[in-house]
């Protein structure tokens, strides 16, 4: 069988439209989307309840940042379950997902518990042309909460090493930040800024100890708040530089920081958001 | 290696095919979520020729009716049994007065686009609405309008909603333009274009 190949979108923007309304502008239609059965070709333990699945992946068309999957499971008597997820590897690599278990979540626990090296599942992807990097020269500002991080991650990887990477990060603890040692190695080597915020316990003083990641990345007590929001659009350039910026998370968190960014001085509009939960 | 076993579960006519319950509201949206204030929201109904705008008050003035139906969304998440208050599309576009033209492109605050053919928004149970579970609908759900075309996948449900114009073709909106399905019939899983 041969798989249709999804072009990924190449325009990007904003066109103005009648009555003062902005439209979005729409990627390029996908082709037909086939489930192929893709193995795992590799497992990254990322934190106590997450980890990600490299998929081996013959002929795929290659993916731009931000787009997301579906996978489906099936059950020996035929039972299925399908959900969507971010890819977290950038365009090039091999696509990878990063699952987060979800409490009682039927899939999430199996994908972090149960699957192997050498099993496969039912992946149709990529897709999405809205929440996505290209890679364009400009500054990029990340803001993620939780496993919210997954599609951030492949946009850092896209991003023009030339131009600014500022990531602001919510975790509930300290061990629950994905890629902490990418992170960490991007700020030693001054591709990027990361300020980590820790929503739901006080920073344990022994939170960085030296040599860990978290020692190079900035940590912070609490929610995300109106000073490390404007921090960070400042070491974008500020709103005058024209960042691109996008925010995943949950509901909840996504709503804060769309209007966190707007007080900081960008518009929203400029803002693409991706929620889940 | 462990399987995948799944939950054991028992079927439910009303969840269509690769869709799961789910008892939360998740929120998903192309962009920032829109603040309309009440008394500055206005919804123009139109078929290119006849134009009629309805404010708060001349909704409310058709009479909100309460359905209760099942949402689906699709990212996977089914929602059983909401109820909603609102008017029947049927009885705004009489209102309106436009002719029966067999498209329609619905938009909403902040540019928004979906398209829904007129026979879906007037045979089914389709309604402009207001309200959900009993409350004024918030923001980030669409409120304080939104369309509801409970048979469709969700991203028909356009939130925000300032207009919707009758056409005699077919105008694809934000989604089914960056590969969705141009129908989006969950029964069917029509999910993505050609599906």
């Amino acid at each position: 069988m041969t798989d249709s190949v999804p072009q990924p979108p190449t325009t990007l923007g904003t066109r103005p439209t009648t009555g003062g309304v902005t439209l979005l502008t729409p990627p390029a239609p996908l082709a037909h989307l086939a489930w192929r059965d893709l193995m795992v070709a590799a497992v990254v333990e990322e934190t106590a309840d997450a980890r990600s699945l490299v998929l081996d992946a013959p002929h795929w068309p290659g993916h731009v940042a931000g787009q997301h999957v579906d996978v489906r499971l099936t059950a020996p008597d035929g039972y299925q379950a399908t959900r969507s997820y971010s890819l977290s590897s950038g365009p090039g690599e091999a696509p990878t997902i990063t699952v987060q278990e979800v409490e009682d979540g039927e899939v999430s626990t199996y994908l972090v518990r149960d699957i192997a090296v050498g099993d496969t599942l039912g992946v149709r992807g990529p897709i999405g042309g809205y929440f996505v990097w290209g890679g364009a020269h400009r500054p990029l500002l990340l803001v993620g909460g939780g496993s919210g991080l997954a599609p951030l991650r492949a946009m850092w990887r896209a991003a023009d090493p030339t131009a600014p990477v500022v990531v602001l990060a919510s975790v509930t603890t300290p061990t629950r930040l994905l890629y902490a040692d990418e992170l960490a190695d991007r700020v030693r080597a001054g591709t990027a800024a990361a300020t980590v915020h820790v929503s739901r316990a006080e920073l344990p003083p022994d939170a960085v100890r030296p040599g860990t990641p978290l020692e190079a990345l900035t940590l912070r007590s609490g929610r995300v708040d109106t000073a490390s929001v404007k921090a960070a659009v400042a070491a974008c350039g500020g709103p005058d530089a024209d960042p691109a910026v996008f925010v995943c998370g949950p509901t909840s968190f996504v709503e804060a920081l769309v209007g966190q960014l707007a007080a900081a001085g960008l518009d929203p509009r400029a803002v693409r958001a991706e929620r889940f939960g | 290696m462990a399987g995948f076993l799944g939950r054991r579960r028992e079927h439910d006519d009303r969840v269509p095919p690769g869709q799961y319950v789910t008892h939360d509201f998740p929120v998903l949206t192309a962009g920032p979520t829109e603040v309309v204030p009440t008394d500055r929201w206005q919804l123009t109904v139109s078929d290119g020729t006849t134009s009629e705008t309805f404010d708060w008050d001349a909704l409310h003035a058709l009479g909100l009716q309460t359905l209760t139906t099942d949402i689906h969304c699709v990212t996977h998440w089914s929602k059983l049994g909401t109820t909603w208050r609102g008017v029947p599309v049927p009885t705004l576009l009489e209102a309106a007065g436009v002719d029966d033209l067999p498209y329609a492109l619905v938009t909403s605050y902040g540019g928004y686009t979906t398209n829904v053919p007129l026979e879906d928004l007037v045979d089914r149970d389709a309604m402009v609405a207001v309200e959900f579970e009993g409350e004024p609908l918030r923001p980030e759900h669409g409120g304080p309008v939104r369309l509801l075309v409970p048979h469709l996948y969700f991203w028909k449900s356009a939130k925000w909603l300032t207009r919707i114009e009758l056409l005699d073709y077919d105008h694809p909106g934000f989604w089914e333009v960056a590969g969705y399905h141009n129908h989006g019939d969950p029964f069917l899983e029509q999910r993505y274009h050609g599906d």
